[in-house]
C-alpha cells in the first residue's frame, strides 16, 4: 500500500523524526489558513498517489497566503496522469544549506533491509550510486536482532565521509528510519531530501512510505492514527468492469480462486487460463505467436463450476472478444471436469455454440477423463499434456485468424 | 539419486488437520513418504490417515523417538513464522513452507533463523519437493497416481519459482525420455528461503543430476546471483532456462505484478528482457518455447558426453 506525501510526513513524525510545520487541506480556505500560521513562504503541493507532479503543475510557490490559496484551489482542480488529488499540502519554504537522501529498503539478494544514505539528497539515488559512488553508503539489517545507532553511524559516515554535526544529527534520524522500516513492514521507507537548515537542524522535507500489502492488517492502531481509511483504494489505475467483476464473482465464493486483468491488453482472444506460472506461460506463449489477448487471468486452486463459469462470462462479455482459449499448467488440484463444465456453461448461457467458440481447451490432470468426456458432447476437441502450452496456444491463434 | 530427500527421510506436517494438509498427506504416503506426525495445537490424540497428530512439535520429536527430518507447514499467514520457529528449534533441518501471503518481515526472520541454526528453508509459496521415486515432501505433483506420470526418475534437476509449472517442465523431460533427479518448487514470493544459487551446492554433489532446468519470472535479482555462482564455481552442470512473463515487460504493466507476489519489478534489473541478457551472457540457454525445453537439455547432455 502506497501512502500519500501527507501521510508519510505523519508516520516519520510518529517515529521521532523532525518535520516541518506542515498542513494538510482540502479546500483553498483553509490552505490560506495554514499559510497564515506559517507566517512566510509556502509551497503547496498536491497529494496524489502518482510522480510528476512538479512538470504537470501540481507544486507551486506562493509568497502570500492568498497566493497560497489562489494555488491551491488550482492545484485541487487539476488532474495528474489520470489522478485526482486528494487534498493539497502547505509546507514552510525552508531555507536550506544541504539536502540528503535517506532510505531503508529490502534488499532481496541479502534477505535482509538494507539502509541507504547519501549527501547528494534531492536527485535520483541509483543515478549518484552510479556516477558518485563514494557519496553513497549501505548497509545491512539483521531481521531478527536489535537495531544500534552504530550501524546507522557506520552508513552516514560512509557517506561522502560525514562527519561532526552532520554525522551526529543524521544518525538518529536514519537508525529511526530503520526502525520504522521494521516495525510496519515497509517495502520502503524513503525521506527526500532530508534537509539541513541554516540553524543546522535536519528536516524530512519529503517522504515516501510503501507499505507491504499483506502486512497492512496487522497495523490497523497506527493506520487509523494517521488517518487512513482502509476501504480507500489505493491502486496503480482505476479497476474497469471487468475487472470489478471478476473479483466480485471471485469474493462470493471461497472456493478456488480466479483472477482477471484487462489494463493494458486490448485484443480480440479471450483468455481462459490458470495457474500463476502456467497463466504468465500462457500469455507470452499468444503473444509471441501473433495473437493479441484481450485479458489476463488466472484460475487457481479448485473453483466451483459458477466460478469458472463466471470468469468465462466476464471474458466473453468484454468488447471485440468473440472467443476464448482455455487453457492451463498440468493441474493436481483444480479439476478439469469443473472447468469443462464452467466454460460450456458460460457459453450456453450467452446464447454462443461452445464448439465454435472455444478455441482450444487444454488442460491436463485430475478429472481429465470426466473433463475429455464433457467436451467431446459438445464437440470440442480436449488436448492433454501431449499438446505443448506453446502449441495450445498457437492452435488458440490459428483459430481466431481463420475466422478473421 | 536426489538432493534433500531420502528413502529413510522423516518428516511432519505442521497444519496437518487444514483441508488441504490433509490431501497433501495422503498425496504423501502414499507416494511411500515418512509422514511420521502431524501438529495442531489443541487437536493431540487425533490421527489424520493414520498420522498421529500433537499440539507440538516437540511431543511429535518425543513420540517418533529420535530427530525429524523435516517439516511441511502449511497454516494460515500469521502464524507461519511460528511455526516455522517452532520446526527450527525443535531440531528440524529441512521446512517446506507452503504458505502464502506471508509479510516479508516474517519470512527474513525465519530465513534468518535457519541461517543461524544450520536449517534450511524452501518456499513459501511453494508445492514442495520431489524426488521420483524417493519421495515427495508437499502437494507437488498432486495424488501419487499422477505425481509418478510426470515424475519419472532421471538426470535432471529442476528448480522453478512456480509450483505448477514444476510439474508441466517435468513432465515434458519425462516424456521426453529424460526423467527428473529431484524437482524443487522453490516458491513465488520476493524472499524465499532457498534461491538457485543456494540449491545449486547440492545438485551439484549428486551425482545422478547432469543438467538444470530453471523456471523464472521477472522480479528480484535471483537469476543474477546464480550467473554469479556459476562464474565463481568451476560447475559440471549445465544449465537451460525458461522465461515467463515477458509481457510485463511492457510499458502498460509497470509497476504491477502478475502470477506471483515476487514479480513486482523494482528496478530494471528485474525485468525479464534484462534477466535474459543476463542468462544468455552467461552461457545459460534460455529457450523461447516451453516445449524447447528437452531438446535444449538433450543438447547440453550430448555436449557434455562428447567433452
Amino acid at each position: 500500500m502506497r501512502f500519500y506525501e501527507f501521510e508519510s510526513r505523519r508516520i516519520v513524525e510518529r517515529a521521532g523524526i523532525p518535520v516541518t510545520d506542515y498542513g494538510f487541506c482540502t479546500s483553498a480556505e483553509e490552505a490560506r489558513s495554514i499559510a497564515e500560521r506559517i507566517d512566510g513562504p509556502t509551497v503547496v503541493k498536491s497529494q496524489v498517489l502518482t510522480g510528476g507532479r512538479m512538470k504537470a503543475g501540481g507544486v507551486k510557490f506562493a509568497d502570500t497566503p492568498a497566493e497560497a490559496a489562489v494555488h491551491a484551489e488550482q492545484i485541487l482542480a487539476l488532474e495528474i496522469s489520470g489522478h485526482m488529488p486528494v487534498g493539497v499540502l502547505v509546507d514552510p519554504r525552508a531555507e536550506v544549506e544541504q539536502e540528503y537522501y535517506a532510505a531503508v529498503l529490502w534488499d532481496g539478494r541479502a534477505k535482509r533491509p538494507m539502509m541507504l544514505f547519501s549527501d547528494m539528497g534531492g536527485i535520483d539515488i541509483e543515478e549518484v550510486a552510479e556516477k558518485h559512488p563514494d557519496h553513497v553508503g549501505r548497509g545491512h539489517l539483521s531481521n531478527l536482532h536489535p537495531i544500534s545507532d552504530f550501524q546507522a553511524k557506520q552508513v552516514v559516515a560512509e557517506a561522502g565521509g560525514l562527519t561532526g554535526r552532520e554525522l551526529t544529527r543524521a544518525t538518529p534520524i536514519l537508525t529511526r528510519l530503520a526502525q520504522l522500516q521494521r516495525d510496519f513492514d515497509l517495502t520502503l521507507a524513503e525521506i527526500n531530501p532530508l534537509a539541513r537548515l541554516a540553524d543546522g537542524s535536519f528536516v524530512a522535507l519529503d517522504a515516501h512510505m510503501e507499505m507491504e500489502d499483506e502486512a497492512v492488517g496487522r497495523h490497523r492502531s497506527m493506520l487509523a492514527e494517521i488517518g487512513v481509511e482502509l476501504d480507500e483504494p489505493r491502486e496503480l489505475y482505476e479497476p474497469s468492469e471487468f475487472e470489478r467483476n471478476v473479483k466480485a464473482i471471485d469474493e462470493a465464493d471461497h472456493r478456488g480462486v480466479i483472477q482477471g486483468k484487462d489494463h493494458g491488453f486490448e485484443g480480440n482472444l479471450g483468455l481462459v487460463i490458470g495457474a500463476g506460472g502456467g497463466s504468465l506461460t500462457l500469455t507470452d506463449a499468444v503473444r509471441s505467436q501473433g495473437g493479441k489477448p484481450a485479458n489476463y487471468a488466472e484460475i487457481g486452486g479448485n473453483p466451483s463450476v459458477s466460478k469458472s463459469k463466471g470468469l468465462a462470462m466476464e471474458v466473453l462479455k468484454k468488447e471485440g472478444v468473440e472467443k476464448i482459449a482455455v487453457m492451463m499448467s498440468i493441474v493436481s488440484n483444480t479439476r478439469v471436469d469443473i472447468v469443462a463444465r464452467g466454460v460450456i456453461k458460460a457459453c450456453l448461457e450467452l446464447g454462443k455454440d461452445p464448439a465454435e467458440t472455444i478455441t482450444v481447451f487444454r488442460i491436463p490432470g485430475a478429472w481429465e477423463e470426466e473433463g475429455a468426456k464433457i467436451l467431446d458432447k459438445y464437440g470440442i476437441e480436449f488436448k492433454d499434456r501431449s499438446t505443448s502450452m506453446w502449441e495450445a496456444a498457437g492452435e488458440a491463434v490459428e483459430r481466431i485468424r481463420g475466422d478473421g | 539419486m536426489s538432493i534433500l530427500l531420502s528413502e529413510d527421510f522423516t518428516f511432519i506436517v505442521q497444519g496437518i488437520t487444514g483441508r488441504e494438509a490433509v490431501n497433501l498427506t495422503r498425496e504423501c504416503l502414499d507416494y511411500g513418504s515418512k509422514v511420521v506426525g502431524g501438529v495442531t495445537p489443541g487437536r493431540r490424540g487425533r490421527e489424520v490417515h493414520g498420522v498421529p497428530v500433537f499440539d507440538t512439535v516437540a511431543q511429535a520429536v518425543e513420540n517418533h523417538g529420535s530427530a525429524i527430518d523435516g517439516s511441511v507447514v502449511t497454516v494460515p499467514p500469521a502464524f507461519t513464522k511460528d511455526a516455522v520457529f517452532e520446526a527450527i528449534e525443535n531440531g528440524i533441518g529441512l521446512v517446506v513452507v507452503v504458505t502464502e501471503r506471508i509479510p516479508r518481515r516474517d519470512v527474513a526472520q525465519m530465513v534468518e533463523l535457519a541461517s543461524e541454526r544450520g536449517a534450511r528453508i524452501i518456499g513459501p509459496n511453494c508445492l514442495g519437493v520431489i524426488a521420483p521415486g524417493v519421495g515427495k515432501m508437499g502437494g507437488i505433483g498432486g495424488p501419487a497416481r499422477d505425481a509418478a506420470k510426470a515424475y519419472a526418475p532421471g538426470p535432471v534437476g529442476v528448480m522453478s519459482r512456480s509450483g505448477g509449472m514444476t510439474t508441466e517442465i517435468s513432465s515434458s523431460l519425462t516424456a521426453a525420455g529424460l526423467g527428473v533427479s529431484t524437482a524443487v518448487s522453490i516458491g513465488g514470493d520476493a524472499i524465499i528461503g532457498s534461491t538457485y544459487a543456494e540449491l545449486m551446492p547440492l545438485f551439484e554433489a549428486d551425482e545422478g543430476t547432469k543438467a538444470i532446468v530453471i523456471y523464472t519470472e521477472p522480479g528480484g535479482r535471483m537469476e543474477a546471483e546464480l550467473v554469479d555462482w556459476r562464474s565463481e564455481h568451476d560447475s559440471r552442470l549445465p544449465i537451460v532456462a525458461f522465461m515467463a512473463g515477458k509481457f510485463m515487460d511492457d510499458e502498460e504493466m509497470q509497476g504491477m505484478s502478475f502470477g506471483h507476489a515476487g514479480t513486482i519489478v523494482e528496478g530494471a534489473e528485474d525485468s525479464a528482457t534484462q534477466k535474459i541478457a543476463r542468462l544468455e551472457q552467461a552461457g545459460i540457454p534460455v529457450v523461447e518455447r516451453i516445449d524447447e525445453i528437452p531438446g535444449a537439455v538433450k543438447e547440453k547432455l550430448g555436449a557434455g558426453a562428447g567433452a
